[in-house]
Formats: structure tokens, sequence, C-alpha cells
């Protein structure tokens, strides 16, 4: 990002009345034979500019943002892996980009093929029954999740169950999605040595407990000791299990959600099985569960008879909690996480956790060597651990917002701040496996020089950014003055 | 080791910094009954890693096995011309990479961009705001639902759902939001006009919304505008589920009846996404200013930095799930921000006149279609209606056989109406955009009477 002083015009201000990119206009007759009353009287606001002037726009545009494409990335819990681009190529083949979500089963092999072996492969690497690939992110395959959860209890006749534990380190969208699927959340607290608090859950749990959301390694970075004594505690009661997958990416290929007694779960493709992340989605969310649970999967799903690929709908399974998306969810994700696992093969998935882990015990090492302090200095980090800033804070008067914001003027994308909250000051820090070791002593050698100036020149950091488009920002006024459309009359 | 840089001096030297003598040793907080019980059986269906190269073979013989059709299937997913700009740009790696922009300062590109087309979508909507993005057309409008409920003091909430809505997204919003305490009251369609009257409301007057689609499932125009009002004079909320290309045509909802629809839904594809077997898509979800904290999604406002440059930021965040949590206005993190992207470029290269252009160019073609299938004995249209570009077509004949038999010939005739309205009998809806020329037209017309005569269906 080098244009630091260039400034960035709003679409509507390059556009001029009149003026249109000719060889993308379809010819049309003069006639319309539409009633005047069901017609657009007055044009919508969208830009009149030539092409290059749209090509150059959007080209800047791209040129003003932070990509893995172009920056280390070690936002926490988002595994900002390489992006393979022959995924990408492969996934926009004619074949696939043309082809009509309600084709004919018979118009359809190819990409059905793909989809269901994707099934097969990550019901292998959960140790899961079923999969079903339709949710089209974390959050809705968490929806998803706990909706099987209900539908599950309900057909036992087990009413009673209204609540869904969550520890207080889970992220935001597990308690958000339960409460979407009409539960209570109940939260219950993590030990000084980052694991659920066994006491707190044995006191929580009841006839009332319907299940618990968990993450492992949990969003803490550390690895959940205790799980097969929840699994028990749970299990015995009466509840169910729900693996957030988002953490996927430090277990791939060693060990397997269903041993740890999952029922069931989702994974992150974009996380996990490096499809894009696209400047905020598209993802896919697909839930792979245990034998009780595979009645209820959302539709559609693919199955295999006679070497022809068919769909399976409501007729095939009436107990489905049902359709989550208009066709089947972000089919395009699909394939390139299927495309991903393909060039990975079995060996490549176990090096993923491998890798991911090595680098950030790594980083992890190298950091607390230089003073750092680890949230968990006693743990493993698992593919991410959490740095706190706390005693900076106090001694220095710096905050993990100013340490991140300083990390971007020297071309590093800064690590997750402030989640979780239980941590104060923290940042998250997941490097990936796919990240070079000269990368990793570059990000810490900046972070050592970042608390260097922390000392020496302080406002460095509390006004940086210094060397991006824009300084600071300020989001209260954000908030408090909503500007969310242009406004033609009243200009930039 | 795809992907995974280390070289043994690498993994020797980090391991020894760490202090460990092999990376097994990292997993040893890990209980050992779990990594013993994961220990790979052979794999059954994980075979191993492919080169880029094997799997370029492999992808393309599947891809080639869905290519080559001609496809007059419409139903909820769109084939039109994408200009070269449109996913050129979109694909660089700066967008394509990048992920929420948290980091506002370094995300100006792409919050510019939604900031962009939020006003964008928001003004071919005529409202006055819009989200950055939902996952697709049936669950923005599940979301539009909920939406309303919180904005509706009603604790019984009453949804008005025409038979008219896509029978997918119907699905969809009843699995959705199926534990909310609301109940989807389903509105019968006019049989003669394939719409829903104003008339055949008027018993429902206590409810909380009504959900008004244009065009609707089977192409038809709707009365939006008496449909609105009625809905407003009974203190009904009115959500649109909206097709985005014909807004550049037809009356948007913004500008229904008196005072224009309340929320506006529907799914983005049609402006610049390919088909690709159903997604990635994105939904799209305007409203009223008033209502902005009651809206889900992500949302980008524009602000200034310490030194009064203006900048964006994603804003009005404590709605959202990652610090409202339990109580947020929907559990939404990801959504579909590379899709956006790429219809902001699509509606920037096209402008005002070209949207309308491929928005007419549909119609006309869609009307070319129909006049020429009406010559054909044994068919005919089921709603004598104004329609968008979008037709059902009622046949004497099995439609199954006939979808099959032009399968043959690589044309897809539509989709079938029989297993969603079965009181339909035989019918097909039928879908011409712009990308299909009168040679189309004409081979698919001239196909579907040669399979008719060969299967003895006509005369």
């Amino acid at each position: 990002m080098s244009n630091k002083n260039k400034k960035s015009p709003i679409i509507f201000e390059l556009s001029q009345p009149g003026r249109i990119a000719k060889s993308l206009q379809p010819h049309i007759a003069d006639n319309i034979d539409l009633p005047t009353h069901t017609l657009r009287q007055t044009a919508p606001l969208l830009p009149e500019i030539s092409e290059l002037q749209a090509v150059r726009h959007f080209t800047r545009l791209s040129q003003r943002n932070f990509s893995i494409d172009t920056q280390f990335y070690p936002l926490g819990s988002c595994t900002m892996k390489y992006n393979p681009r022959g995924v990408h190529r492969l996934a926009s083949l004619e074949g696939f980009l043309q082809h009509h979500p309600l084709s004919l089963e018979e118009d359809s092999q190819g990409f059905m093929a793909c989809a269901y072996e994707l099934q097969e492969i990550l019901k292998e690497i959960t140790g899961m029954h079923a999969v079903s690939l339709t949710p089209m992110a974390g959050a809705q395959g968490e929806f998803a999740g706990v909706a099987m959860i209900r539908a599950y209890h309900q057909a036992k006749g087990d009413t009673a169950r209204d609540e869904i534990l969550v520890p207080d380190a889970a992220h935001g969208t597990n308690p958000a999605s339960a409460v979407q699927c009409g539960f209570k959340v109940r939260e219950i607290p993590t030990d000084a040595q980052g694991n659920v608090n066994i006491q707190e859950l044995q006191k929580a749990v009841g006839p009332k407990t319907a299940g618990i959301m968990l993450t492992n390694p949990s969003t803490l970075g550390v690895f959940e000791k205790n799980i097969l004594d929840i699994a028990l505690i749970i299990h015995q009661c009466g509840g169910l299990l729900y693996y957030d997958g988002a953490n996927f990416n430090a277990i791939i290929g060693k060990i397997r959600p269903s041993d740890m007694g999952f029922d069931v779960m989702h994974l992150n493709l974009h996380k996990t099985f490096a499809t894009p992340h696209g400047g905020g989605g598209p993802g896919a969310g697909p839930v792979a569960v245990n034998a009780r649970l595979a009645p209820y999967l959302p539709i559609p799903m693919v199955a295999k008879e006679n070497q022809h690929y068919r769909w399976l709908t409501e007729q095939d399974r009436p107990q489905t909690i049902g359709r989550l998306s208009t066709f089947m969810g972000n089919a395009g994700i699909i394939l390139r996480a299927y495309l991903y696992a393909r060039l990975l093969g079995r060996e490549g998935m176990q090096r993923v956790a491998e890798f991911a882990t090595l680098n950030a015990n790594y980083l992890l090492t190298r950091l607390k060597a230089a003073g750092f302090t680890a949230a968990f200095p006693q743990r493993r980090a698992t593919h991410e651990f959490i740095i706190t800033l706390k005693n900076e804070a106090k001694t220095l008067h710096i905050t993990a917002l100013d340490v991140a914001k300083r990390l971007l003027d020297y071309g590093f994308h800064s690590p997750t701040m402030y989640f979780p909250l239980l941590v104060p000051e923290c940042l998250l820090i997941e490097p990936t496996e796919t990240e070079a070791k000269e990368t990793l002593d570059m990000f810490a050698d900046t972070l050592i020089a970042i608390m260097k100036e922390a000392e020496t020149q302080p406002e460095l950091l509390k006004q940086a950014p210094h060397t991006l488009p824009v300084r600071r920002l300020d989001e209260v006024k954000a908030a408090r003055e909503l500007d969310l459309v242009y406004d033609v009359t009243r200009g930039a | 080791m795809p992907f995974i840089p280390h070289t043994p001096a690498n993994i020797k030297t980090m391991l020894d910094t760490i202090g460990v003598n092999q990376i097994n040793d990292l997993f040893n907080e890990i209980p050992t009954e779990l990594t013993q019980s994961s220990q790979p059986q052979p794999s059954r269906h994980i075979s191993s890693g492919l080169t880029e190269m094997e799997l370029a073979l492999l992808m393309q013989a599947r891809a080639k096995q869905d290519a080559g059709r001609l496809c007059f299937i419409g139903a909820g997913a769109y084939e039109h011309y994408i200009p070269a700009a449109v996913w050129d740009i979109a694909t660089r790696g700066e967008f394509m990479t990048a992920y929420t922009p948290y980091q506002a300062e370094a995300s100006q590109g792409l919050l510019q961009l939604f900031y962009e087309y939020q006003t964008m979508m928001a003004s071919l909507m005529a409202m006055e705001i819009s989200n950055a993005s939902l996952y697709d057309g049936a669950s923005a409008l599940a979301e539009a639902v909920l939406m309303a409920v919180r904005l509706s003091a009603n604790k019984q909430s009453v949804i008005l759902m025409p038979t008219t809505i896509h029978p997918h997204y119907c699905q969809t919003v009843r699995t959705i939001v199926e534990q909310q305490h609301l109940t989807l009251h389903d509105v019968a369609y006019d049989k003669a006009t394939g719409k829903v009257t104003a008339a055949s409301l008027s018993t429902l007057e206590s409810a909380t919304a009504l959900v008004i689609p244009q065009p609707n499932f089977f192409g038809v125009l709707e009365e939006v505008d008496a449909l609105t009002d009625w809905a407003h004079q009974h203190n009904i909320l009115v959500i649109a589920v909206t097709n985005p290309i014909a807004m550049a045509l037809l009356k948007p909802p913004g500008q229904w009846g008196q005072q224009g629809a309340d929320i506006a839904c529907g799914d983005g594809q049609a402006l610049g996404i390919p088909l690709a077997s159903g997604g990635p898509y994105y939904g799209f979800l305007c409203t009223r200013k008033k209502f902005a904290r009651q809206m889900p999604g992500r949302i980008i406002g524009r602000t200034t930095d310490l030194e009064g440059k203006p900048g964006f930021v994603l804003t009005l965040q404590a709605r959202e799930q990652h610090i409202r949590r339990a109580k947020a206005t929907s559990n939404i993190c990801t959504n579909q921000g590379l899709m956006v992207t790429a219809s902001t470029i699509y509606m920037s290269l096209l402008g005002p006149e070209g949207l309308r252009r491929v928005a007419l160019a549909s119609h006309q073609n869609t009307r070319l279609l129909c006049e020429q299938l009406r010559t054909i004995p044994g068919i005919q249209l089921l709603f004598p209606s104004h329609y968008f570009h979008e037709i059902a077509i009622q046949f004497a004949t099995p439609v199954e056989e006939i979808l099959q038999n032009l399968a043959k010939k690589h044309i897809q005739a539509g989709f079938s109406l029989k297993k969603a309205y079965p009181e339909l009998g035989n019918a097909l809806l039928i879908c011409a955009t712009e990308t299909k020329t009168a040679e189309n037209i004409a081979l698919f017309v001239d196909t579907l009477k040669e399979c008719l005569r060969e299967h003895d269906y006509v005369e």
C-alpha cells in the first residue's frame, strides 16, 4: 500500500451523465408492453463511467487493502492460510460456473461427484456418521447443529431441555446461534489454566441441559484437557456435545471430534480448507453428525446409487430440520474445499495440523523469550496462542489496539484483538502452516521493535497507523452520525 | 507437503528453539487415548495428494460432464452476461484473500467498495439504506422476517407469506424462524391471474408483516401498490422480495403505494454472479434509516480519521454477535463480501442505462419465446398477466418426459412446477434472459415441437 496520500474519489464523483460503456449494453427493441404504473420512473444512482474508469477505480481500491496475497495475516481464530490459485482456477471452469442449480441430475453429475466425495472426506476426518454441506458459513452451521439438537430432544419427547451451555471464551456466534434456535444460554467460566471449570459445569448441568457448544482447542489457544470428562458429564445428564470447528486446523488428521465425544459439529471450509475469505465471505459451514442425529441433517444432500449421484430431499429425509438456502449453500466454496482436500491427501492434512502447531509454538517461544506475557504460560500453544499486554498497559500506558495499529505500519495485518473477552489487552495470534520461518522471525522482530518504541516514543503507537491511506478512524462518530449511503446532493 | 514451506533445517531450528525433539511432542497435552484412536487406519475415502496438474485433468473431465447446455431455467438463479472486467478485478488477491475488514485502516479499499455497494443497492431499491450483504436470497428473507418481528411490538407475530414466493425461500424461512414463536401464514394466489389480491387478505388485518414478491415466482407482476397500501392501512410492515435486475425497469419497493415498502430483500446473483451450481450468491437487505439498528449483518459507515480525512469503518457493531453475543440481531458473522465486490463492479460497468437494457432485453426475449410457444398446440400460458422474464407454461403431456427429451438435445427447458404446485398439472417455469439470441429461442421452440411430435403428443 504505497498510495498513502493519493485521494480515492467515491465512484459517483467520477460519473458524467450520458457516459456509458457501449460494448456492454445489450440491444433492445423500443417498445415496452408493460403498463406505466408498473415501471420505474427515475433512474437509480449508479455510476455513469467508462470501462477504463471502472477498472482503474476498483483496481486502486484493491490496492488500499491488506490481504493474504500481500501481507502476513495472523488473525487468530480465522486461519488466514494461503488460498491456492490452482484451486480457484479449476473451480472456475466453464462447466462449473455455467451450471444451473436446478439442472436435472443427469446434467449435474460432475459437480455432484465432487460434493459427494467431499461429504465422504469430511466424514472420515471428523469420524462422524453423516455430513450435509449446505450451511453457508460457520454461524449457519452452528444454527443447523443446534436445531438438530433441538429436533433430537423433541423427537424423544424431552421438551424440558431449553438450555445450551457455552463457555465464556466461546465465539460470539455460539450464544447468538443458540438463541436463534430458541434456547436460553448459560455461560460456564474458564479456570486459571484455560480449561472449562469442571465444578461450575457440574453445577450447571441438569434436566434442562440440551447440550454444550465447545471449541477444542478453545479460543484461548489451548487444548481442552478435560474434554473426555466434559463429554461424560454432558452425556450422563442426557445432553449432547456440539463442536465448533473454527479451530479444526489445529487437529485435522491428528484426532477426531467423534473420539472426543462430540455428537454434532460444523467445519469452516474457509478456514481449514483454505477457501478464499473474500473480504468477509463467502464461507461454508458443513455440518457432520453421529448416527443418532443423522436423520435431522439439513437438505439437500448428495447420495450415490449405482454410479449415479442423486439429490436427497425432504421425501428421502422426512425428519430433516429443513432447507437453509435457496439451492445447496455456497456450492462454489464446497467445490474449492474438495479441490484443496484432493491436493493435500491424507498425509497432507495431517501435516497441516503439525506445521500450524509448530509455527504457533515457535512464534510463542520467541515472543516469550523477548519478554512478552503469554496468557497461559504453562500451556503449549495449539495452532494459535494469546499474548496479553496488561502489564505494558500499566507500565507504558499503551494498549493492544495501539500495538495492533502500529503493526499495520510495518506491513503486517494485526492479530485478533480483545478476543476472547476474558483476557485483558490480548492479541490472539494464528500464523498458520503456510508461513515460512523467515516471516515468523520478521513478525517477532517487529513486535519486539514496537515494544522498544513503546518505551522510547509511545506516541508512535498511540497515533498509529502513520503510513496507511487513513489515520485512526472515529468509530464513535460513524455510529452516532450514520452515513451509510452516498448523497449526491451533499457530495464528498 | 502442499503449501508448507519448511525445510528440514528450518524444522530442526524451530524445534530446538521450542525445546522439544519432534513435532509430535507439541501435541502432548492431548490425552493419549485420543491420539491413538485417531491414528490413520488405512484411509477409505482420502487418497494420496494430487499434483495441480493431476487435479486439473480430473476436474476438466468433471466440468465437461456438466457443460454445454442451452439453459432456459430461471427459478431464482439467472444467467446474465458478465463482462470480463467483473471477475478479473474481483479476483485480485487483494480483494479475494482479505477477511472481514476488522482493521479499518488496512481495509479502506473493501470498506469504500461496500459503501458504494450500499449506495447502489439502496438506490436500485429506492430505499434509504442497505446492509453489506447476507448469505443468499432465501436466508435474507428469513432475516427480514425476524427483523420485522423485532420492529413490531406484537408478541404473537403473524407473517403473511403468499404462495407466489419462491418455494425454496418459504422452506428456508420456515427452517430459520421456526423456533421464534411466530406464525407463517400462507396466502393463496388467484388461480386465474397467478397473483395475490388485496381482497384475499381481508381477514388477516392483525398480521405483523406481509411479504410481497416482485416479480413473483411465476414471473408475474404483483399488484404491489395495492398490496402495500392495504398493509400500511392496517399497520402491517411490508417486506419486498425482488429481483434486482428487474428493479432497473420496474417500480422499486421504496416507491410502492403511498409509503413504499419497509424492508426490501432478495438475491443479488443476477448482478454479475455466475450460476455456479447455486452459490455462492449473496442476499441483499435494504430498509428505512430509522430501522438501521434492527438491521442484521455488517454495515459500513463513512466517518473521519484523526486528521479529519474521510474514511470508512464497520459500524453499528453493537448489534452484532461478536459484541452482543446472545442478544445480537442475528448470528451472522461471515457474509458474502466477494460476491458484493463483483456485483458492485458489474453495476458500475453497466450503469443505470445498461442495467435497464439488460432488464428490458430479458423481458423482450421472454415475450418472444412466449409468443412462439403459444403457437404450439397443446401448450398454454398459465397466467395471462404481465410478467418480467419468466413464464409458467402448461403442457398436455408429462413435463418429466419433455425435460428429459430436450436434455438429450442439450437444452434445459425449464423448471418443473409439479412438486411445488401440483395443482398446476404439467407446468414448466421458463426463463429467457438477454443472453438468449433469436436463434437460441427458435432452436428451443423447434426442438420442443419436434419432441412433442415424435412422442405423438401433438395432433
